[in-house]
């Protein structure tokens, strides 16, 4: 292995400020969108949607990417709930903006950002490790 | 975001600081969502009541801190003053009367009931529903609101034209206090046209068919706006209650337009209006089929439980549902809860439909459903449901196995203990 091939690799993205702040760890990647009500465990910051690809799998302190919210209104009580909790996600990064992504990720109170300038599906990876500068409105991914 | 005078003069306190909180929770949300003002809202319809385990410890610092903890995402706790503008608590966890039967505990039970006296007397109008629209909370065309329970917004929406985006816990708590909530989404006119065109070749009449076109509907078009054509029958409030509750189930649909029967679209081309016309998605018998096969996630026929009235029955549901049952008794084995707002209720007590409703065996429940409450008979491992949102959630919520029909297969299955439909 070349020295090159060896050193990881790192992109960076650009994006929309959604909620303010910075937040740097682990990525967690789903192309399903996420039920709040009904779909997580609001104690343990896990989803537990029966057909999720996600399902019994913890966002807790994760950066959470992923096309946005689905289902009820009761989304931002969940996540809120979450944050009380200490098992909230550590930043999101989403695809599809809703009144129910909005309200739950301000009230999360986490770095978020969306719109961004590549296809995140494809650029990152569960495992890789991502820093989130929303004011600034960037992503730098350093892939695992 | 672009604040009026009167606007700046909340958020930096000329009303208090509970209206200051209020208006910067809507400042960081209208912002995230990328909208450039707030509209007035005089209708509100939001979830405020303290009726949860997990809200219990908060309650433990008084409603204040309740209300500006979980309607305002405020560290502060502030004083709760009297709402700005008429509001309605939605659903809530717990039946006032037949907590016992829910199995709740009396303490959590009167923690609800305090927590009602303190909003009613800051003006929250305690409907305790998730159809207010039912029981005397109809927004009329073009109105803005701001109204949280997927069902009823795309009833609001689509059946009344008023104007409302999905809100949460947070944002109605916040609109309540201000008369604000972001100018985004559906509020806005160019945002209302349709973008998918349903056809449909299948028959739809009674309430189960509805329910199942719109579990199809919500799978087809995700959060999309569609449009129908090739509808044969006229539809209720009943039907359409049903049908828009399972097309926001399966997927967030929170608007549609039916030419002839929603009022935004007399035709087709008004409803897509400068939006190109799609190529059809068509709903014929198979999808149908299909559709009403995906709704069973049960394979025993034993039956435990029967779930009517999600959305909350109208009064014509409750008849229809004592003429079934007058004169008959459910199994022993088997529990019916019938669900419906207590100001229908009401109706249905005065009218003798509760009583041959008890005296089959069934229970009348207001205020709450399974899936809200997560509250069950004991013991119960398998389910049966009119209503194709309660047979998509309740699954997953409860870990039941879950049979949908037709009102008719259910309470003829609840009578003979065991499940009785078929596909239809």
């Amino acid at each position: 292995m070349s020295d090159a091939q060896a050193k990881p690799r790192i992109i960076t993205l650009k994006g929309r400020k959604v909620v303010g702040g910075k937040a740097a760890a682990e990525a967690l990647v789903t192309t399903q969108t996420i039920s709040g009500w009904g779909g997580i465990n609001e104690r343990e910051g896990s989803v537990i949607e029966l057909r999720h690809e996600l399902n019994g799998v913890s966002f807790a302190g994760k950066v959470l990417v992923f096309p946005g919210a689905k289902g009820s209104s009761g989304w931002s009580a969940f996540f809120h709930m979450c944050r009380l909790n200490d098992v909230a996600p550590a930043a999101m990064i989403f695809t599809r903006m809703t009144t129910k992504i909005a309200l739950g990720a301000v009230v999360t109170r986490v770095p978020a950002i969306t719109d961004l300038d590549g296809d995140v599906f494809d650029l990152i990876e569960t495992g890789d490790f991502v820093e989130v500068d929303a004011d600034a409105g960037v992503v730098t991914i350093t892939k695992a | 975001m672009r604040l009026t005078d009167a606007e700046q003069a909340m958020f930096d306190g000329s009303k208090g600081a509970a209206v200051a909180r209020a208006m910067d929770l809507l400042v960081r949300y209208g912002e995230a969502l990328g909208a450039e003002r707030l509209v007035e809202t005089r209708n509100v319809a939001g979830a405020f009541n303290a009726s949860t385990p997990s809200v219990r410890h908060i309650a433990e610092d008084g409603f204040d801190r309740v209300y500006s903890e979980l309607n305002l995402d405020s560290d502060e706790t502030v004083e709760i003053p009297h709402v700005a503008v008429p509001t309605c608590q939605l659903i809530t966890g717990i039946d006032n009367d037949n907590f016992a039967t829910q199995g709740v505990d009396p303490d959590l039970a009167d923690l609800q009931k305090r927590s009602e006296r303190y909003l009613g007397r800051r003006g929250i109008n305690m409907m305790c529903t998730c159809t207010p629209y039912q029981v005397g909370n109809v927004p009329v065309r073009g109105e803005h609101c701001a109204w949280m329970e997927s069902s009823a917004v795309i009833y609001a929406n689509s059946v009344l034209g008023a104007r409302t985006n999905v809100e949460g816990k947070e944002s109605t708590g916040a609109a309540a206090l201000t008369g604000r909530i972001p100018y985004w989404g559906l509020h806005l006119p160019e945002n209302r046209f349709a973008q998918h065109l349903v056809r449909v070749e299948a028959e739809v009449d009674d309430m189960a068919d509805w329910g199942v076109l719109g579990y199809f509907t919500g799978f087809a078009v995700e959060e999309d706006i569609p449009a129908f054509e090739g509808l044969s029958h006229q539809p209720s409030l009943v039907k359409l209650k049903h049908f828009g509750a399972a097309a926001a189930s399966s997927g967030g649909v929170e608007l549609y337009h039916m030419p002839g029967v929603t009022p935004e679209a007399p035709t087709l081309d008004a409803a897509f209006g400068p939006n190109a016309r799609p190529e059809p998605i068509v709903y014929g018998a198979a999808e149908r089929k299909r559709t009403w096969e995906r709704l069973q996630n049960a394979s025993d026929r034993k039956l435990d439980f029967v779930m009517l009235g999600c959305p909350h029955n109208s009064i014509d549901q409750m008849a229809l549902i004592a003429e079934l049952l007058e004169g008959k008794r459910i199994h022993a084995d088997t529990a019916l809860w019938v669900h419906t707002p207590r100001a229908i209720r009401q109706i249905a007590d005065r009218s003798g439909f509760s009583e041959i409703i008890e005296a089959a065996g069934g229970v009348v429940m207001s205020d709450t459903c399974p899936s809200i409450s997560r509250r069950l008979p004991q013991g119960v491992r398998v389910i049966a449901t009119d209503s194709a949102k309660q047979a998509h959630y309740l699954p997953a919520i409860a870990k039941v196995q879950g049979w949908f029909g037709s009102v008719e297969q259910c309470v003829n299955s609840a009578i003979a203990g065991e499940w009785l439909g078929v596909v239809q």
